[in-house]
């Protein structure tokens, strides 16, 4: 069964958004988080919503999927929105009782953010649906790169990246088998309290700690008998290529910013 | 044949705390011959796994030295020039493959190499049909079986176009069917793309497979020769705790029983010596 599990939430497709170069959707991920915090009024914030609602029949990445990503935010929306409505003194009141005070600025405020941290997180979440992890580290070491001119070591951030993501399904097995291991010699894992139960998950994390150093030595091996020596003089099999495809994208992304500069000066802002 | 490692009076101390450590190799002379299939058989601790890591500069020798065609492995200048030359497959699959796609793994030797693109892609794809595992280029490392793992890290070996590949016990971790698919993949890589090959085994199975035998005991040579000539040499085993193949055993006790039998070494050699020993014997 742990054979099975999937590095990152990566769905494989054959999308408009899968096809584009990882570079410019990392690129404009940012961007959209960026812009949707300059927006300053519903009819702008209103078009990045527009904009994120439309990326997701592209991606072709099923709705569910998609809303099922979001849940876990529930909390910090509820908690966010509750600071939001009864912490903005000012405005119009609205309501009060005692020390609280709801105005109708705290109540536009409130929906505002939830709505900003929905969009925000959907559209982060459809990068990641879109793109593989190994992707994801190319582009952002290739998007990094110029940082190699005030030294610092890119290629090797992305490197421990990757064998990062390589590794940790190998161990997870390796988790597994020692647990089973020290299961069969007796150890108790699921009773007792909480200091009990981390107490009990030393002889399992001591093993493993041992193991990753072995590990790590015999992979450092490999790697130099392939004849690894750092990014130095390194080419790449995939190379990443900015298309039209990505030209589009990243053309209807900057009206969508224009129509946020329009949208910003012509109405009021709200908050 | 022309020589393509050489050792030369090689000797190998671990280092220690111990200053009265002993030697893991002692004064060893060996040549692997250019195109060949050399096993190395011994028992654990007989020295063998040492060997295998001086013929790609992993150790250099304490005392002689070990010269790839013409470069000595304790010159640091060419150890990057010896590695792109002789290839090596470890034991445990999980710990030499880097990438989280079969195909980029296997890219990755010749992406260290610096080569163009597209002649990396071309290198890769030629590199995994050769191990069978074309149609698993887009697979995750981790859902594949061992044989499989071996096979892909093989592969990225072969796609950096090394005139030699060391196997050290990479078959050790796997279940015998797996053992079998690498075995396979040495011989064809052997006889098919001419590529020497080095598979230090402690299955004798495997050694009978190869051109020439080199049996290690206490970190010395204990003898070299044709798997015949080394599984005929009953007093060799017995010294050096060796078995002797499944199929050259079976025929041996049937020996042993009165029936006259050839010494046979595989298993076709021993169905062949069977069917000729029952045609003569009238009994089919």
């Amino acid at each position: 069964m742990i054979r099975d599990i999937t590095i990152g939430q990566y769905m494989p497709g054959n999308s408009f958004l899968h096809k584009m170069d990882a570079r410019s959707k990392i690129v404009l991920t940012f961007a959209f988080i960026l812009a949707i915090f300059f927006c300053k009024n519903f009819w702008s914030l209103g078009l990045m919503v527009l904009l994120s609602a439309v990326l997701v029949p592209v991606s072709r990445v099923p709705v569910r999927s998609v809303l099922r990503s979001l849940r876990p935010l529930i909390f910090i929306l509820l908690f966010t929105a509750v600071l939001n409505l009864f912490y903005t003194k000012s405005g119009n009141v609205l309501w009060s009782w005692r020390f609280l005070t709801l105005t109708d600025k705290g109540l536009y405020t409130a929906v505002f953010m939830a709505v900003r941290i929905l969009a925000l997180v959907a559209v982060s979440t459809l990068l990641t649906f879109t793109t593989t992890p190994t992707d994801l580290t190319d582009g952002i070491e290739r998007l990094l790169s110029p940082l190699k001119a005030v030294k610092v070591p890119v290629h090797s951030l992305a490197m421990m990246m990757t064998l990062a993501l390589r590794f940790i399904p190998t161990l997870i097995e390796e988790i597994d088998r020692i647990m089973s291991a020290q299961k069969a010699r007796g150890a108790d894992l699921e009773t007792g309290g909480f200091v009990r139960r981390a107490k009990a998950l030393l002889p399992i994390l001591i093993p493993l700690f041992v193991s990753s150093f072995r590990r790590a030595y015999d992979l450092a091996f490999a790697m130099e008998c392939r004849c690894y020596r750092g990014g130095e003089g390194r080419t790449r099999m995939r190379q990443m290529r900015f298309t039209v495809r990505d030209g589009a994208a990243c053309g209807v992304f900057a009206l969508v910013i224009a129509g946020v500069a329009v949208l910003n000066f012509f109405f009021k802002p709200l908050i | 044949m022309d020589t393509f490692i050489s050792l030369q009076n090689v000797s190998y101390t671990y280092e220690s705390e111990e200053p009265s450590a002993p030697a893991a190799l002692r004064n060893v002379n060996l040549q692997v011959r250019r195109g060949e299939f050399l096993a190395v058989l011994g028992h654990n601790g007989s020295g063998k796994s040492t060997l295998a890591k001086l013929l790609n500069a992993i150790l250099v020798p304490t005392e002689g030295k070990v010269i790839v065609q013409w470069m000595n492995t304790a010159d640091e200048e060419k150890v990057y020039d010896i590695r792109r030359r002789v290839g090596m497959v470890f034991q445990n699959p999980d710990n030499q493959i880097v990438a989280t796609i079969v195909e980029d793994d296997v890219a990755f030797g010749p992406e260290n190499l610096g080569l163009p693109p597209e002649q990396i892609r071309n290198r890769v794809d030629e590199a995994l049909k050769s191990v069978d595992m074309y149609d698993f280029r887009r697979a995750e490392p981790h859902k594949l079986s061992g044989g499989q793992k071996q096979r892909v890290a093989v592969a990225g070996i072969i796609a950096m176009r090394t005139d030699c590949i060391i196997f050290d016990e990479s078959t050790a971790m796997i279940d015998p069917k797996g053992r079998r698919e690498v075995l396979q993949t040495m011989r064809r890589l052997n006889r098919d793309m001419g590529i020497t090959i080095v598979c230090i085994t402690h299955f004798m199975e495997e050694a009978v497979q190869a051109d020439r035998v080199v049996v290690m005991d206490d970190g010395a040579v204990a003898a070299v020769g044709t798997p015949h000539e080394v599984f005929a040499d009953e007093a060799l085993l017995r010294r050096t705790g060796l078995e002797l193949p499944a199929a050259a055993a079976l025929a041996q006790g049937i020996r042993a029983a009165g029936i006259p039998l050839p010494f046979v070494l595989t298993v076709e050699e021993c169905v062949d010596a069977l069917e000729q020993a029952a045609r003569k014997a009238g009994v089919v």
